[in-house]
């Protein structure tokens, strides 16, 4: 089957363990106000390939992917278009490449659960620790991510989770110590990463002409999210 | 044969034959540790170097060039010992008798001597003229032999950087020679080929041979009367490590002394001084620190080598290089790495010194290499950007396991192989003059075979491709005996007298020719095959530039369409100029390298089909064209891996460029993820990588405020430079190329 991509990334170093071919789907659900790739939203743009001919690609960059690397799906939101990201990593795996999926868990159907059925390793976006932040910063509410992990704690899939720390927004300690109590909950969950807020996006908001929401905020800085991890021991 | 000085170490036929080789192999200790075991610079160490850092500071102000000794001519016993602190020094040996200063060395052309004296403020000794004004130089020579078309070539920069002003380089003598069998034995050695050439019938190769082996025994009687008058008797073999460094070192500042040389390289010494080290470690008479102390201060030395060169030789080449190349690392034939304890102390030369774009430390990547030591290097490249890497496991099989790289990308077999330097041709430049039917609309010259230029609506890319050919082949013979002429004058009137001394007499000759502007020429013929590409003409009905319109493949996006272009364009490239017979029967081969040249090399070439402006610089070596690139830095190096090593024997330069942010959060993640790129880029059998791990923001901060970035170390295309030595288009053009971010 064929899904839309937006890009892709040959050398992902950021984005799960190890070198990674990324691929950035097209299409995401949420509209979150903190979101750096705006240009992934529309269901609609990018281009059109097959699961194929995405394996095709990623391929040609195993050499670089050691002992740790592969690829990892990311968007946009991936689960959007799950059948076609389980496809890819099916096809993966046949060929022996570690998957790993970069998500908000914010869709939690059957075809996402035999998405990850596929999959290696989560790369989850916990974006906040309250509903209310969640439904005002994401327009989705807690319950689905949760329930995403949940089942992630179930099967047992190695997750990482990320949240990116937004100044005046979510860069306080009770959020960081409830995202340490999440985290203390799911004994899937292996490593823990904190993400600065940065602003390197604001061309792509002003080249598309709509308003940055959080575009007001100033970045974070290296060493309060330094402070911050340091909580989550 | 036996020699006291060799004690404790394994016998071998090394000791009956030059095989320098054989001795490592038999002696050397393998080392698969990690660096904890390396000594931080010594007090002495740190005194020593502030004093060379505030010489450098000095030179930096004078605008280049710290002082010349105008009324001496550069040879091996000209100059009175030289001292950067004659009581401290560990190695000695200055090329001029003072540090920095550079001597004049006319050999390779009288006015090349007298413009860089004059590009300074300097007038070249009215002794130095006279005692010139009846001798050929090199230069002479060729401009005597060079035919009106090899004028006009060279004129219109279709063929540029050729040696015919300058000494050619790209020469490594096997300078550890001197510290395993000390130069009496060498001379011996030598005079024993000469009786035994004196057996054939004698006509112009014998006869050649003949003068040329009576210049290398007297040289190498030079080196000996060079090194005493720093107080030190080389006749023997060196005693200990200090001695195998000092002999060594003596060997390499003769050749520099003897020859200004674009590069001239050291070789493989470090796993051959680790030999020595070894030995007095064992001996109880060094300790770490103090082997660490001797590189130290071999390496200074190594970073004092100035040669005088001319505006518009640093035009191409800047930076003002020298290409000390040294190989480390690699894998021996039996499967043993060649990583010893030495191979890291060259390494941390870079943390003891500080970064340094000289010597030009290049590590031979293997699979097999260490873990510790990939690693030690990835660190090394992300602290420092001072190394360079290049595929072991693709030259191994072809030049075994002791040889060196020359210049940047040139390997060749340390004191068995040797090679005459070409420089390049543009090869965009070529596709404008065969669709100008032989008219180079830059310079506004007639060149080449004379026909209608092309009077299309439209480029067809099989036509364009059948005109290309009948230029390709035009330019390939000239270009071959142009080199020829070069070649034949520079053995005639500068002929390498210590350097060859320092090779077996029968040695295996390459004749490396070049091409710029590969990405170039790729880009454009896919935008003449996959979109449209209308010429537009000026008032005398020449094509002076293009308007393509649609969509086209570009190299660098691991796209084959394209990419393969690239690939089949080196090979139509050596398969022409295979066809031409060389001087001395030299064994063809291609880089794809071009320094900084790529630069002058754009400024010099009309718009192309791809898009590039009129005198927009090139990519550099085999790099795509700037910003091009849509899929990210291992798409970009899977397009350069494709170029074949096979058709480009000397070399494939590629400069990688990546914030460092993009290569990982951690330093932890950073190195790792630099040695999977690194394993990667080589298991496709690619040949070559520079690494710069730094932002574009570093760069323009030391453009806009040089003071502050005084030792800031960059790779470009097969070596690394000092920024602030480049010129300021050369630095804007590195500035604008790209840069790997995070997304």
């Amino acid at each position: 089957m064929t899904g839309r991509v937006h890009s892709f990334q040959s050398l992902g170093t950021v984005d799960g363990p190890g070198v990674r071919f990324v691929v950035f789907f097209q299409g995401c659900n949420l509209r979150c106000k903190c979101c750096h790739n705006p240009d992934t939203w529309s269901p609609s743009g990018g281009n059109a390939y097959s699961a194929q001919e995405i394996v095709s690609r990623v391929k040609r960059f195993r050499s670089y992917f050691g002992r740790e690397g592969g690829i990892t799906l990311s968007g946009g939101e991936p689960l959007l278009q799950a059948e076609f990201a389980r496809e890819i990593f099916t096809l993966c795996h046949a060929e022996g490449i570690h998957t790993c999926l970069d998500t908000s868990g914010s869709i939690l159907n059957d075809a996402v659960r035999a998405l990850l059925a596929e999959t290696d390793r989560v790369l989850l976006d916990i974006k906040y620790t309250s509903d209310e932040a969640y439904r005002e910063n994401v327009r989705c509410p807690m319950e689905t991510p949760m329930a995403f992990l949940d089942h992630l704690d179930a099967q047992k899939i190695p997750t990482t989770i990320r949240q990116v720390i937004i100044p005046t927004v979510n860069d306080d300690e009770e959020n960081i110590l409830a995202l340490r109590d999440i985290v203390r909950l799911h004994s899937c969950v292996d490593k823990v990463e904190l993400l600065p807020f940065r602003k390197i996006c604001t061309t792509k908001y002003e080249n598309m002409g709509i308003p940055f929401p959080f575009g007001h905020l100033p970045e974070a800085k290296r060493e309060d999210v330094e402070r911050l991890k340091a909580l989550l021991n | 044969m036996e020699h006291m000085n060799w004690n404790g170490f394994k016998t071998g036929i090394w000791q009956d034959e030059i095989n320098v080789r054989d001795f490592i192999q038999q002696n050397y200790k393998e080392y698969t540790g990690d660096a904890a075991f390396l000594a931080d610079a010594t007090p002495r160490t740190k005194k020593l170097m502030s004093k060379l850092q505030t010489l450098f500071a000095v030179e930096r102000q004078f605008g280049g060039v710290l002082d010349i000794d105008t009324t001496t001519v550069s040879s091996l016993k000209n100059y009175a010992p030289g001292y950067l602190d004659k009581e401290n020094e560990l190695i000695v040996g200055l090329q001029t008798n003072r540090p920095l200063k550079r001597g004049v060395n006319p050999f390779g052309g009288m006015r090349m001597a007298k413009q860089a004296c004059e590009a300074y403020g300097y007038e070249l000794s009215e002794k130095v003229q006279t005692e010139f004004r009846y001798r050929t130089t090199h230069n002479d020579g060729v401009f005597r032999a060079y035919t009106d078309e090899m004028r006009a070539a060279r004129k219109c920069h279709v063929i540029t950087g050729l040696p015919d002003a300058y000494g050619r380089g790209r020469i490594i003598g096997d300078y550890r020679r001197v510290a395993l069998y000390g130069v009496d034995r060498l001379i011996a050695e030598k005079k024993k080929d000469k009786a035994k050439l004196a057996l054939n019938n004698f006509n112009t190769d014998e006869v050649r041979l003949d003068e040329e082996l009576f210049q290398q025994i007297t040289f190498l009687g030079y080196l000996k009367e060079m090194a005493a008058m720093y107080g030190y008797d080389i006749s023997a073999p060196a005693a200990n490590a200090r001695e195998a460094i000092q002999w060594t070192y003596f060997a390499y500042l003769g050749a520099i002394k003897e020859q200004n040389g674009a590069a001239m390289s050291l070789g493989r010494v470090s796993t051959f001084f680790d030999i020595y080290l070894e030995r007095d470690i064992a001996n109880g008479t060094l300790t770490e620190e103090g082997a660490q102390e001797l590189m130290d201060d071999f390496v200074m030395k190594l970073r004092m080598a100035r040669h005088l060169r001319t505006p518009e030789y640093n035009e191409l080449f800047g930076g003002d290089p020298m290409w000390i190349t040294e190989a480390v690392g690699g894998v021996g034939e039996d499967g043993r790495t060649l990583v010893t304890k030495n191979s890291f102390r060259m390494l941390n030369t870079l943390y003891t010194l500080g970064s340094s774009p000289e010597p030009n430390l290049t590590v031979l990547w293997s699979q097999q290499l260490p873990e510790n030591f990939k690693r030690f290097c990835a660190k090394v490249s992300a602290d420092t950007d001072s190394i360079q890497y290049e595929n072991d496991d693709l030259m191994r099989p072809i030049y075994g396991d002791d040889y060196a790289i020359a210049c940047c990308v040139s390997a060749m077999k340390v004191g068995k192989q040797m090679q005459f330097f070409g420089a390049r041709c543009n090869l965009p430049k070529l596709l404008l003059i065969a669709i100008n039917g032989g008219y180079d609309t830059s310079s506004k010259m007639h060149i080449g075979p004379q026909m209608p230029v092309m009077d299309v609506e439209k480029l067809d890319y099989d036509e364009v491709m059948a005109r290309y050919e009948i230029y390709l082949a035009w330019l390939s013979r000239l270009y071959v005996n142009t080199m020829n002429v070069i070649h034949y004058m520079h053995d005639k009137y500068a002929y390498e007298k210590t350097q060859m001394a320092l090779h077996d007499t029968d040695v295996h000759r390459f004749m490396a020719f070049g091409v710029a502007g590969l990405s170039v020429v790729a880009d454009s013929l896919s935008a003449i095959r996959y979109a449209s590409v209308k010429p537009v003409k000026d008032e005398s009905g020449f094509i002076v530039d293009f308007v393509t319109d649609g969509t086209f493949p570009k190299y660098g996006n691991d796209d084959d369409r394209v990419d393969l272009i690239a690939k089949d364009m080196a090979h139509r490239v050596i398969t022409e100029l295979r066809k031409t017979p060389t001087y001395r029967g030299a064994e063809h081969t291609l880089s794809v390298l071009t320094i900084t040249s790529n630069v002058m090399y754009g400024k010099n070439t009309a718009a192309t089909p791809d898009g590039r402006k009129n005198g927009e610089p090139f990519a550099p070596g085999a790099n795509p064209m700037h910003n091009r690139e849509e899929n990210g830095a291992l798409a970009s190096l899977n397009s350069v891996a494709k170029i074949s090593y096979d058709d480009c024997r000397d070399g494939i330069s590629n400069t990688f460029s990546i914030t460092p942010d993009a290569l990982g959060k951690t330093e932890d993640e950073r190195i790792g993820n630099l040695v999977a790129i690194l394993d990667g880029y080589f298991a496709q059998m690619a040949h070559h990588i520079n690494v710069n791990v730094l932002s574009r923001e570093t760069l323009m901060k030391a453009y806009e405020n040089p003071e502050a970035y005084p030792n800031l170390t960059i790779r470009v295309s097969g070596y690394a430079v000092n920024f602030n030595k480049l010129s300021r288009e050369q630095q804007r053009e590195v500035i604008s190329r790209t840069f790997h971010e995070s997304m």
